[in-house]
Formats: structure tokens, sequence, C-alpha cells
């Protein structure tokens, strides 16, 4: 009986051992848990902090990047006091009293008038000392205002729809061509075909500078230089980047579905058109969001092909050449820079799965 | 022998598909062959006429046959900036390819930790910065980097009360010894699409290995060491192709912050700063076409040195065919 009782006495405590393991165990998978996410956060929050740095940067005022005492991180504006008609800026100024916040209405090298916005009918008061050492009195004033600015000066309207006309004719092109050229690929046998694949590989990793000069050369001679056509026109024969990424996504497509085709009838073009692409869409979107994304942030080809057709350039060096010409003006520089980002990371935040499946399907299916 | 007939009519039409499908598949990949003629094969060989030509865009007229002149300026210390270009982008490489790297791995193991909370929207928020132009990302970042009101000497100077503000501070843009750093921490903003793939061959490494490795009582760096880093080493390695080859064509940024003027002390002349300058704004195609082959060697022997290396340290677990 005893013996009975002690052994179900051991169970329970057995049990509760356990149990009690388990809940330790599961506290500290939960502590390690908050640790690493918080670490994470920890990362992420200082990787994102200069996009802070630059929409605070972009709503400081005039008067703040200029003033070397001017607040560094909180957009600020001077306080001024309207006397009489004139506005004053308002200092702070040493007293017997202590820091007093008066306007300065009449500057002279050794002494100062100033009026306490506080007290106007007190007149003038006179200050022995030199207002230049004195400061401002700042208040928190977010200059939205700049963003409308800095729109109209870039002429961002025009950077926009340059960029938006180049990355559309030039992604129409290049997925189009690349859907088809990725097809003759994956489902044709013909002689050479692994050597001609083997050349569309070389090409992803040529540098392009060493094809650049002879193009360049050519197309200034039939005049193209300062148009679209020398940024637009090759993207319609298929890159070897886009060809390797449908292709592969191709391949994976089942072939059953073309032989199903096939008995129906279908010839090579109605099997592409009806089966492959259809069944493509991913893959296709995700080309398409690279293309899209490649040329709106093209830079070289646009410098030196658009040489001297400002009109025509696109963002990336609309923006370069803003920042040369208002060097000073850092919020007008970062509300632009922040403007022109604005579209890629909403269509980002939107396609994004696509975005994704599409990096991994170049770098890890090979 | 009416046998014999039917395999040799069989034999035929199976001849015949082959045709067919072989014109088809031409037929397809015809526009890339065009392309590969005209913008590739065409240029690439008439590139090599170039290095020989004095030819300048502001005065055709004056093109003429000068031999290997070009190649002599260049290869026997006539233009020494060639040389000095390319100890910079070696140096810039060998410093930001690593670090670069590094973080990349470090947010793709993150990310993959089963304890993680939200991977997926740190995924989305850590893949962010990639998408902003990068004119935008570096301006942003000059701002960051200034040394009177930048974030970073701010910081320095606030927290760890370093006087880092200042012509005597931390000149993050303006020293030459800290001019690589600088841009190599421009060059996180990029990781996203490294970490993406990083993180994708991170998750299919089996995960019976890190059980057997824990048996054997592997600790978590051994495992690092000996299980992940083996086992994603054809993505390090990928990615390492591409980042070698990415680099050489290293532009933008010294182009936006300095012109081109190789800003400070010549440490941001890198070759391509260098082609851009003769080709484009000098408008020697001869020399810029040197140049461009230069590159292109450059290149030609990394990835060859990648690929030749590559059975030495890069794991296929379907074997490898060479």
């Amino acid at each position: 009986m005893s013996n009975i009782q002690n052994r179900n006495a051991d169970m329970y405590l057995t049990q509760d051992l356990l149990k009690r393991k388990r809940a330790r165990n599961e506290l500290i998978r939960r502590l390690k848990s908050a640790g690493i996410t918080l670490a994470s956060l920890t990362v992420l929050f200082v990787f994102l902090l200069p996009l802070v740095y630059g929409v605070v940067g972009s709503l400081k005022s005039d008067n703040q990047i200029s003033s070397p005492r001017a607040p560094l991180v909180i957009p600020s504006s001077q306080r001024k006091y309207t006397y009489k008609g004139k506005e004053y800026d308002i200092l702070k100024v040493p007293t017997n009293d202590g820091i007093k916040e008066w306007a300065i209405v009449e500057k002279s090298p050794d002494y100062s008038m100033f009026i306490d916005p506080k007290n106007p009918e007190a007149g003038e008061i006179k200050w022995e000392g030199k207002w230049i050492t004195l400061d401002n009195v700042w208040y928190t004033d977010f200059k939205w205002i700049n963003y409308v600015d800095a729109w109209n000066k870039i002429r961002f309207e025009r950077l926009l729809f340059n960029t938006a006309m180049y990355a559309i004719l030039s992604t129409f092109g290049a997925v189009m061509s690349a859907a088809i050229v990725a097809y003759g690929f994956a489902r044709f046998r013909f002689k050479q075909k692994g050597f001609l694949f083997m050349i569309v590989m070389a090409t992803i990793i040529l540098p392009p500078a060493v094809t650049l000069i002879p193009t360049y050369f050519v197309f200034f001679k039939i005049g193209w230089i300062n148009t679209w056509l020398p940024l637009i026109i090759p993207a319609y024969f298929a890159n070897g980047y886009n060809i390797f990424l449908l292709r592969q996504f191709y391949l994976g497509i089942p072939r059953e579905m073309d032989e199903a085709a096939k008995i129906d009838g279908a010839g090579p073009i109605k099997t592409f058109l009806l089966v492959i692409l259809p069944q493509a869409l991913p893959a296709l979107t995700a080309v398409t969001l690279f293309h899209f994304f490649f040329c709106w942030n093209d830079f070289f080809g646009p410098l030196i092909y658009l040489i001297s057709a400002r009109d025509l350039h696109p963002i990336q060096v609309g923006l370069t050449q803003f920042n040369q010409l208002y060097t000073q003006k850092t919020n007008w520089i970062m509300s632009a820079s922040i403007t022109s980002s604005v579209i890629p990371l909403v269509i980002f935040f939107f396609a994004q799965k696509f975005f994704m499946q599409g990096v991994v399907i170049t770098g890890v299916e090979k | 022998m009416n046998q014999s007939i039917t395999i040799t009519d069989v034999k035929l039409k199976h001849l015949d598909l082959a045709k067919h499908e072989a014109r088809w598949g031409l037929i397809f990949i015809s526009p890339w062959i065009v392309g590969f003629l005209l913008f590739y094969l065409f240029p690439m060989i008439a590139s090599i006429g170039f290095t020989m030509m004095n030819i300048n865009l502001g005065n055709t007229e004056e093109t003429r046959f000068i031999g290997i002149e070009n190649w002599k300026r260049a290869l026997t210390g006539g233009d020494t900036k060639i040389l000095e270009s390319i100890i910079n982008i070696s140096r810039f490489a060998l410093l930001s390819l690593p670090i670069g790297m590094g973080f990349g791995l470090f947010l793709a193991i993150l990310m993959n930790s089963k304890l993680m909370i939200g991977k997926e929207l740190f995924r989305t928020l850590f893949y962010m910065p990639t998408m902003i132009p990068l004119a935008a990302t570096t301006l942003i970042w000059t701002g960051v980097f200034n040394e009177y009101t930048g974030w970073i000497n701010l910081f320095l100077q606030n927290v760890f009360g370093v006087k880092a503000m200042g012509v005597n501070g931390v000149r993050w843009l303006a020293d030459p010894n800290l001019i690589y750093y600088t841009y190599t921490i421009m060059g996180l903003w990029g990781v996203g699409n490294m970490m993406l793939l990083l993180l994708a061959g991170l998750q299919k490494v089996p995960t019976e290995l890190y059980e057997a490795a824990r048996v054997d009582g592997a600790g978590w760096w051994r495992q690092l060491w000996h299980i992940t880093i083996p086992m994603i080493s054809p993505i390090i390695f990928y990615n390492l192709t591409l980042g070698v080859i990415g680099i050489m064509q290293y532009f933008l940024v010294p182009y936006i912050l300095n012109g081109g003027s190789g800003y400070p002390e010549g440490m941001t002349y890198f070759i391509m700063v260098h082609f851009y300058k003769q080709a484009f704004t000098y408008f020697n195609m001869g020399y810029g076409a040197v140049i461009a082959w230069i590159i292109f060697l450059i290149a030609l022997a990394l990835t060859g040195l990648l690929f030749g290396t590559a059975n030495k340290w890069v794991y296929y677990a379907g074997g490898t065919d060479k």
C-alpha cells in the first residue's frame, strides 16, 4: 500500500519536475526570442535612420540650414516679432534678471535696442553688449513647402515623365523579347544551344564599357545622341539576365501542358501564347519590375546619351544636376531625394512578393 | 522488307521533326542573336580597332590610325592614372566587398532565426533602401556624414564625447583614410538582394545537419563555420562574382560627390571614373576603348580566378560537373 503511494508520489514529483522544466525552457525560448527581435529592431533602427535624417532635413527652414548655431535635429524656424509693422528677430538676451527673449529693433556694434514682446508698451530697452553673440529663439516648424519649392525648381513632373517614358518603353521591349527568346532556349532542341546559352550567360557578366565606345560612336554618327533611342532600342533585343530568369522559370512548367496543347493542334506560337505565358506570369511580373527599376535607376546611360538634352533627363541625372546647382540648399536636396524615392518604394511595397521571388529565382536555382 | 521501310519512314519523320523543332527554336531566339551581333559582337570587334585609333568625337577629321600608341600610353607608365585608379578600386573592393557580404550574411542569419518575431516585416524593411534611387541614397548619406551637421558626428560627439564635429573632427568625406569606410557604409543600403539570396540559401540547408552537429556537441560558431557557410557557398560565390564585376564599374557615388575629381587626395579616382573622363569628358574614344579593355581584362581575370578556385571552396550538394 505504502509502496504504491510512494510510487504515485514519485510520479507526481516527476511530472511536476517535467512541467517545471518545460515551463523554464519555454521561458528561455521566449527570452531569447525577445532578445533577438530587440537586437534586430536596434539594427533596423540604425539602418533606416538616414531615411529619417532625409525627411527631417527636407523640412528645415532656410534660416536653420544657414545659421551655425541653429538646432541640429528638429526642423525649426526663428521666432520673429512684428513691431510697428516691421518684423524683428527675437534673441536670447542675458540681463540681470536672467535670460530674456527680446526682439532686436536696432543693431549697433556695442549696444542694441530691444523690445520686450510681452510688454511692448514699455518701449525700447537699451542693452549694452554685442548682439552678434546672442542666440536666436527657435520654435519647431515643419516646412512642408520645401517639397513644393523643390518640385517646381527641379521641374519634377518633367523628370518623372521622362523617367516613366524611358522605363515603360524600354521595359515593354525587354520583357517581350526576353519572353520569346527564353521560350526558344527552354523548349526547343537545336545544335549549339548549349554554346549559345553560355554566350547569353557571358553577356550578363560582360562589363558594358567594352562595347560602349563603338556603340556610342555609331549612335553619334546616326544622330541618336540626345534622344531616347539609344536607351530604348537595344532593350528590344532581349538581355541576358532576363532571358536567364525566364528560362529558369519556363523549365519548371510541366511539359505535359505543352504536349496537351500540341494534341489539340496548337503550334509553337499558340503554345507559347496560351500555355507558357499565362503560366509564367509571376516570372514575367518579376522581370517587368526588375527592368522597370533598372531603367528607373539607370544613371550612366542617360548621363552619356542625353549629354546636352536637359529636357529629356530622367530623375537620377536631374537629381545630380540639381545637387550641383543648389549645393547649399540641403533642405531642397533632401526633399527632392525623398520625393524621387516615393514611387519606387510604393511600387515595391505593393509588389514585393513578386520582387523577392524574382531575386531568388536568379540566384538560387542556378 | 515492309518493316524496314517503316523504320526508315519513322527515322525520316523523326529527322523532319528535329529539323522543324530546331528551326522554331532559332526563330524564337533570333531577336537575341541579332541583338548579340549588333550590340555585343560587332562593337567588341570594333572596340579593338578603336584602341588603335586616335579618334576624338569633337574633331572627327583628325581621326587616324596610330597602332599601339594608346596601349603603350596605358601600359608603360605614360598615364599614371591607370595604375592609380586600379589600385584605388582594388583597395576599396577589398574593404567594401567583405563588409557588404558579412552584413548581408548577418541579416540573412537573423531573418532565418526561428526565434525572430515578425520576420517578413523585417525582411521588407531591410530590403527597402535597395529600392531608393542611388543618387538619392548618395545625397541623403552625404548629409548624414556631413562633418558639421550630420547625425553620425552628432551622435559620436554627444554620446561618446568624441570631439567629432567640425574641421578638426571626424571628416568622413574629406579624410583619405576614412573615405573608403564612408563609401562602404553607404553601400550597405544596397544589401537587399544579397540578403534575400543568402536567406533563400539558408532556408534550404537541411535541419538534420544541425541536429547531428548538436548531438556531436558543436556550438553556434562551429555550426556556422562548418555547416552554414559551406552549404551556402554557391550563393556566396555567385554574389562574390557579381560583386567583383559590379565594383569594377563603381562610378555613381564618386561622380555625385566630387564630379570625378578623386577627392579627397585622389582616393576616389576609380578606373570607371577614369574611363568616363577620357571617353565622355575629353571624348578620346580611342584611349577610352583601351581603358574599357583593361576593365574587361581585369574582370575576366578575376572571374577566371574565382571560377578556377571554386572547386576548392564552393560546395555543390549535387556534386560538381567539372
